[in-house]
């Protein structure tokens, strides 16, 4: 398990710290304050750096934490001390263009928390239990908007506005591709 | 596709800072999650709910277990609905819920279902859930889909097996580990990422096979493999093989290194960090290995992305610590990386230089360092400074430029640690270069004119008061010390007071004048600082009396008092005010030897002020003081050694009892520490009965009951044997614990008057021989055995039988005789045919034991010992002989 590239936590926090999603796959954190307190404090070491146009690194409490701002997000993924920093900030990339495609350019924290739903699924399909899914954002983002009806359902179950967003799910998607 | 969450009466929607979640309420969410259930569902409504319950989970509110089962039952109704997105978030909600095994049952069927579909979304997720929540006995009814799935032509559905797969492989090794065809073939795979996740679990599954791993390796090494990941994974898998296999290829090429090469020319950028990484750290690398990796990670550092510039110079800050000159081609990027936007990035890079720079260039880098140091945060500079010390000790010549930077930045603003470490330095410096001792001690002497931290103040004045009488001029040390003695806190004062005395005690010509400050501070306010004066004052003969500062006074004054802190702490608390007054000379001197994990921290730092700290109150001491404290065992004579806690309970039961077992000459202790975990009992006279039939030597002499054992207070009962003096007896003792058990109510935590009498049953105990045995290392084995001489050497061959492999023999071997063993040869090499291992010991009656194993192992794994031992008398080295051949 040691030698496989572990994720120890993905967060989004607005331009306060606070949460938007955040997701652990590590026990290092194992109550909701010790949680909050790592948060706290990546949150204040890397307020005041700019990273904004490339992603940025630091080293903090033995644990190697990349990060990315827009707007009022922040974006945030932590691997152990001896992680490979350039699979770390690949995750950060893939997490960050999709959720980028996913609320369709407008990525601010108004937009990330109206569209909940759709950044805890892009965590879903970004890492399970640790271990990296996917890093290429389409893949990623093309997973979590294949909103539809499943092809085995019934045509009367679906209502003109279902109907009318399967329509538009397609359209994202090939857009997407 | 999501909508706001609007309330009817909610208008917000045009407010800056609005959320969808802007008052939302446990109670008020769990209500809405009633819809859940109506007979026409909404999906969108329900997507809704489970994304609000969501969003509560996410911002640490948790669930009670009520509250948790009924939205779960809530929520295993909506796999009627055929909405795809409404189905995802089901799976998302229930691996947050985490079903107990009983509710698991109930989604069981409907994931089964959709792991069977034909839609690849629900094959992906329902593997992902099921194996989540599943507790293995579900495994082997599912076992058939998983290995279907693992080669589903679907990436996503292979990949969601395959990662399932890794984590079952902790809980489920058995099961998973018959995949291992399905899973090769994935490896195969055209799909990036299920290469990835399928090299990973082969490897996971096959870890343990040497050979296995090995021939994965060299396969995959010469075929393609496409995934980054699954690239960079393989190069961690051959730098382990590489690892294992280094011993026998010292003379020829390393196996795989043109891998690793070849790995520094891919197009990802994450592959060649991985294997420029790999080759820097594979264990005695040569400059012409490192060479081509440096090459890359020096074109990182100019890289206009922090992240690649980060993990280059974090590697080469590595390797500078054992081949500075190779990381020196990149002197120059890494100087026009201090001035880097990312602090972290710039403090490697300075730290690097400093461990590469060379003496020409030490001058320049200091007045770039001086720049950056005031726009960092103290931990950095704290770095920066342990960096700094080590170049001045490689280049003492330079020591004046470096203690110049040093006392500026010791002017600037700093926390504690950070001062902590420039004064450390520039004591260290002082201790370690003769030249820079007096400018140094004059910028401590500046320091504490304005210091705030009455800790670095005592300890420099403690300095002062040892280097600053030796020096040429020491008159010119006392006004700043005095001044301690006006300006400063009580602390301080007598701190000061204590410095004044040894300059007077070292320095004759001083002295007269020293007695007239010492004098004033006869008038101090404080307690501690007049006493201190007055002591020194007739020590040093102020009466006029003694011009000479006798021996035994400098002895008093600045020999080391060469007893732990600690155990003068204990007996100053246990000694009672009576006609006797206290005898330092009663003190234990004895250290616990520090334990081994301390020493080898990395990059052991020298002490600077104060020197090492005391040790731990020593285990030993502290039994020795305990036995001798109970009157039935106080003739017993010497204590020769306690053995380590054996637990006689299981975890977790209503009584914890462990045993350690004192060994004297005639003697041994039973201390049993004994521990109530029931809150509503209170025990009294709890004793241990002991049947010692089966250990016929001994004979039970004394036992010291437990008078009373509250809830959660450990308590010890003893129980004392007789046993031949000097003789290793052993034996089997079966032991029950016996007490009379009071009701306690919780409420008032009074104990009922009646108690009744019962009984536990305990685990059976055993001495062994290697209870005779103490640990003891000794440092230079092979001149400690030649010391020894052939004279009671006994040498003779066993046969240890079939064994896993040869370090579990080594294992076994020392964990029967109990004894130390030295220079590192406890550690088998893997792969090893042969081992020699060398273990020292003090016998029981003060025998020193040296032993040399000599094991071989050989095709049906069957493991050969040949033992010599030598010792101070031969009856001891045959006793070692019959230890082996009996155990």
């Amino acid at each position: 398990m040691e030698l496989c590239p572990l994720i120890k936590n993905i967060l989004l926090l607005d331009s306060e710290g606070k949460r938007i999603a955040v997701k652990y796959y590590s026990d290092d954190w194992p109550t909701n304050s010790a949680k909050e307190a790592f948060e706290k404090a990546v949150f204040a070491k890397t307020q005041k750096t700019n990273a904004r146009t490339d992603a940025e690194i630091t080293m903090f409490d033995n644990y190697v934490v990349v990060y990315k701002f827009v707007q009022d997000l922040h974006f945030f993924v932590t691997g152990g001390e001896n992680e490979n920093e350039i699979i770390l900030a690949a995750v950060l990339q893939g997490f960050f263009d999709a959720v980028g495609l996913l609320l369709r350019g407008t990525v601010d924290k108004k937009e990330a928390l109206e569209n909940l739903d759709l950044i805890l699924l892009c965590l879903d399909e970004i890492v399970d239990g640790g271990i990296i899914l996917e890093t290429d954002a389409n893949v990623i983002a093309g997973k979590v908007a294949s909103h539809s009806m499943d092809a085995g359902a019934p045509l009367s179950e679906q209502t003109i506005t279902q109907a009318l967003a399967t329509a538009r799910e397609h359209l994202t998607r090939s857009l997407l591709k | 596709m999501a909508q706001p969450f609007l309330k009817k009466d909610d208008d917000h929607d045009d407010e800056a800072d609005y959320s969808p979640f802007l008052g939302i309420e446990k109670g008020a969410v769990l209500q809405e999650a009633r819809v859940f259930n109506d007979p026409q569902l909404d999906p969108r409504r329900c997507s809704q709910v489970i994304t609000k319950l969501l969003y509560l989970l996410n911002q640490g509110e948790t669930f009670t277990k009520v509250e948790a089962t009924e939205v779960f039952f809530a929520v295993t109704k909506l796999f009627q609905s055929r909405d795809l997105g409404l189905r995802r978030m089901v799976y998302v909600i229930i691996k947050e819920l985490s079903p107990s095994a009983d509710e698991v049952i109930i989604v069981t069927s409907s994931l089964m279902k959709d792991m069977t579909s034909k839609t690849d979304m629900y094959r992906a997720n329902a593997i992902r859930v099921l194996c989540w929540i599943t507790d293995g006995t579900l495994l082997t009814q599912i076992e058939r889909y998983l290995k279907q799935a693992i080669v589903d032509k679907n990436p996503v559905v292979a990949s969601a097996a395959l990662v399932s797969g890794i984590h079952l492989l902790q809980t489920n090794p058995e099961i998973v580990k018959r995949w291992s065809n399905e899973v090769q073939e994935a490896v195969q795979s055209r799909a990036a990422l299920v290469q990835f996740h399928a090299l990973a679990l082969l490897h996971q599954i096959r870890q343990n096979d040497r050979l296995a791993v090995n021939k994965l390796v060299s396969s995959l090494t010469k075929g393609s493999v496409r995934s980054p990941l699954a690239q960079c994974l393989l190069i961690r898998y051959t730098s382990q093989v590489i690892r294992e296999s280094a011993s026998n290829t010292q003379t020829g090429d390393r196996p795989f290194y043109d891998f690793l090469e070849g790995c520094l020319r891919h197009k990802a950028e994450m592959v060649i960090f991985e294997a420029a990484r790999a080759i820097t750290e594979l264990n005695g690398v040569t400059s012409r290995e490192l060479t081509p990796a440096i090459t890359v990670l020096q074109l990182f550092l100019s890289s206009t992305k922090p992240v690649l510039r980060f993990a280059a110079v974090r590697t080469l800050n590595k390797v500078a610590m054992t081949h500075p000159i190779a990381v020196t081609n990149c002197n120059i990027d890494m100087e026009s990386l201090i001035s880097d936007q990312n602090r972290s990035i710039a403090t490697l890079a300075i730290t690097t230089l400093l461990k590469t720079g060379n003496e020409s260039s030490v001058d320049r880098l200091m007045k770039q360092i001086t720049t950056f140091m005031s726009d960092i945060a103290d931990e950095f500079k704290i770095v920066v400074i342990e960096a700094i010390r080590s170049l001045c000790l490689k280049f003492p010549l330079k020591h004046r430029s470096l203690m110049n930077f040093l006392s500026n930045i010791l002017r600037e603003e700093g926390g504690f640690e950070y001062k902590k470490a420039i004064v450390d330095s520039i004591v260290i410096l002082i201790r370690d270069i003769p030249e820079a001792k007096e400018s140094g001690l004059l910028h401590l002497c500046e320091f504490i004119e304005d210091c705030e931290f009455t800790y670095l103040s005592t300890q420099i004045l403690h300095f002062l008061g040892i280097e600053g009488p030796k020096t040429s001029d020491p008159s010119k040390y006392i006004r700043y010390i005095y001044n301690r003695v006006h300006l400063e806190n009580a602390t301080v004062r007598a701190g000061a007071v204590s410095t004044l005395a040894k300059f007077g005690a070292m320095v004759d010509s001083l002295k007269p004048r020293i007695f007239v400050l010492l004098r004033r501070c006869l008038f101090d306010t404080d307690d501690e600082v007049r006493d201190r004066a007055t002591l020194y004052l007739n020590t040093l003969g102020a009466d006029g009396a003694v011009v000479e500062t006798g021996e035994d006074v400098k002895e008093f004054l600045f020999g080391s008092l060469d007893i732990p802190l600690v155990n003068l702490e204990r007996s100053l608390k246990n000694y009672e005010p009576s006609e006797e007054s206290f005898d330092i000379n009663s003190v234990p001197k004895e250290v616990k030897i520090q334990p081994l994990a301390e020493k080898k921290a990395p990059g052991k730092k020298p002490t600077g002020l104060g020197g090492p700290p005391p040790g731990p109150p020593s285990t030993i001491d502290a039994y020795e003081k305990l036995l001798s404290s109970i009157p039935e065992f106080a003739n017993f004579g010497k204590l020769f050694k306690s053995s380590a806690p054996v637990e006689l309970t299981e975890a977790e039961t209503e009584y914890a009892v462990n045993v350690v077992k004192h060994i004297l000459d005639g003697h041994v202790v039973f201390q049993y520490n004994c521990t109530n975990t029931i809150p509503e009992q209170l025990l009294e006279n709890v004793t241990v009965i002991v049947d010692a039939s089966e250990a016929e030597e001994f004979a039970e002499v004394a036992s010291k009951p437990l008078r009373s054992l509250p809830y959660d207070s450990p308590g010890q009962t003893f129980v004392a044997f007789e046993k031949p003096e000097g003789v290793p007896a052993v034996g089997k003792f079966s032991n029950m614990l016996r007490f009379i058990v009071k009701e306690v109510d919780p409420s008032t935590g009074e104990a009922e008057d009646d108690g009744v009498e019962d009984e536990y049953q305990l685990e059976e105990l055993e001495v062994v021989a290697a209870d005779y045995m103490l640990k003891v290392g000794v440092s230079n084995f092979r001149n400690a055995w030649e010391s020894m001489g052939p004279d009671c050497e006994r040498v003779d061959e066993y046969g240890l039988g079939p064994r896993e492999n040869l370090a579990e023999a080594v294992n076994a071997v020392i964990n029967l005789l109990g004894m130390q063993p030295c220079e590192g040869t406890e550690v088998v090499p893997s792969n090893s045919r042969s081992h020699t291992c060398l273990l020292s010991g003090v016998y029981i009656g003060n025998v020193k034991v040296l032993v040399r194993l000599q094991f071989g192992i050989d095709g049906p794994k069957d493991v050969a010992m040949k033992l010599a031992v030598r010792s101070e008398d031969e009856a001891v080295s045959d006793v070692i002989h019959e230890i082996v051949a009996s155990g």
